[in-house]
């Protein structure tokens, strides 16, 4: 049977993690390769990188870091942030990553996401959508972190993308992001039920039983989340142990 | 010893190079190239595949004498390749993504997409599931049954011959993740990216 993902997500500023884990052991709390080794030895299903870099100057930063954590983690690496053209996809996976997720490039132009499939295949191409919502069922795309309007109804472009290739959809609930109070499971449900592809929930998750709800409510194929594994309330293996003891069926 | 893996631009095999180059430090030579030269003086041979069947075969044929070299390798020399996701659906006879391509025809058989039951399944079928071995094979050495692998695929291998069959996975149906015939190994499953359980399966393979 396969297995519900929990996947920890670090954002990462210039080459140093933002919002990390604050463990004493930690000889580096900044540095993102030995947090992606914490992780991946605690039983990580995947990791995430989200590049929070403003500036295009620090493009190699990522890189370098990618290059590192992919030579010490063997479970599947993602990155995101600032993924614009082909070559932004080569560069990172000839470092080491295993998927690339694309968030304003692919509301900018689907097309690029038709074109990055078809080049290294689906199965490296996730995209980020960040939706919030407008109405009673109805949420809309944003871009640069919930700054910009797109007018483009969510649940539409999470069907054009699955069209045009992408292998997975990281939805991150614009409202519910740094809230602590749970997926929007409405959002999650809605998107997960018109599309064929696995969908990963991401903003809000404040307890465990979030992300069981995100699971079981919201029918999402994998689960991530940022600051209760960061300040060590949970360890990967709490959650895990949590949802198996709810018979949810997680890699223990 | 020489293990080369196979580089014929099959798209990111990154991962495949990090994991195998962890495993063989200090025990055996890795090389990673296309050089019809290198690769029939090797020992052994990694075939990674990533993308679509058809691109993987249509890459494997860009590179002048490769297809030769390899079935020089595996049926005549009998030396051991092991295959990895679509490396192992290119074994097959033909397969059907994108367009019908006809395979290697190393082991009898198809790759056909994942019948995933008109949606209930998701697809690609990604994630950690659990393997059923379903015969002794060399590369499962100190694997546990019910081990998790790490998989991204939306075809799967269907083999004439069922006693190819090393391992399967439950996924809408059995999926055969895992072959192996007498020199020949393959897993659906990216050992590369299935932690420590992956990394001794690689192992297992460097050391037969």
């Amino acid at each position: 049977m396969l297995k519900n993902r929990i996947i920890p997500c670090l954002d990462v500023k210039n080459g140093r993690v933002v919002k990390g884990i604050n463990f004493v052991e930690l000889k580096d709390a900044g540095d993102p390769v030995e947090q992606a080794k914490i992780y991946s030895d605690s039983g990580a299903d995947e990791i995430c990188f989200l590049d929070i870099t403003a500036s295009n100057e620090n493009r190699d930063t990522i890189i370098e870091i990618v290059r590192k954590t992919a030579k010490e983690c063997f479970v599947p690496l993602t990155v995101g942030g600032g993924v614009r053209n082909i070559q932004n996809i080569t560069d990172l996976l000839l470092a080491g990553a295993d998927k690339v997720s694309i968030n304003t490039a692919a509301v900018n132009n689907v097309n690029f996401v038709k074109e990055a499939s078809k080049k290294f295949g689906s199965q490296c191409i996730v995209v980020a959508i960040d939706a919030k919502k407008v109405s009673e069922n109805k949420w809309e795309v944003f871009t640069h972190g919930g700054r910009n309007k797109t007018g483009i109804d969510a649940v539409e472009f999470a069907i054009k993308v699955e069209e045009n290739g992408a292998g997975e959809i990281l939805l991150t609930s614009m409202d519910k992001d740094g809230t602590k109070s749970g997926y929007d499971i409405d959002l999650l449900k809605t998107i997960t039920n018109r599309t064929n592809i696995p969908v990963i929930a991401s903003g809000g998750v404040g307890t465990l039983d979030h992300l069981y709800d995100g699971i079981v409510k919201g029918g999402a194929s994998a689960v991530l989340a940022a600051s209760i594994f960061h300040y060590g309330e949970y360890k990967i293996k709490d959650a895990k142990e949590y949802l198996n003891s709810k018979n949810v069926s997680v890699r223990l | 010893m020489n293990v080369t893996i196979v580089d014929y631009q099959s798209g990111n095999i990154s991962s495949v190079i990090n994991s195998f180059t962890e495993v063989a430090r200090g025990k055996v030579n890795l090389e990673v190239t296309s050089d019809i030269k290198k690769i029939k003086s090797s020992d052994k041979i990694v075939l990674p595949g990533q993308g679509s069947f058809k691109s993987c075969v249509d890459s494997l044929n860009s590179i002048d004498g490769l297809v030769d070299t390899l079935k020089d390798f595996v049926i005549t020399n009998k030396k051991p390749l092991f295959g990895i996701c679509v490396g192992l659906q290119m074994f097959a006879d033909i397969g059907y993504e994108e367009a019908k391509t006809k395979g290697l025809g190393w082991i009898s058989g198809k790759v056909l997409r994942i019948n995933n039951q008109r949606g209930k399944f998701k697809l690609p079928h990604i994630g950690w599931n659990e393997i059923e071995i379903q015969k002794e094979s060399k590369i499962f050495k100190d694997i546990k049954n019910k081990s998790h692998m790490y998989f991204v695929h939306s075809y799967e291998f269907i083999p004439e011959d069922k006693s190819v069959i090393s391992a399967t996975t439950d996924y809408s149906s059995k999926i055969v993740c895992s072959v192996e015939k007498d020199n020949l190994f393959g897993t659906q499953f990216h050992p590369e990216k299935s932690d420590k359980t992956g990394l001794k399966i690689i192992d297992n393979f460097l050391k037969l």
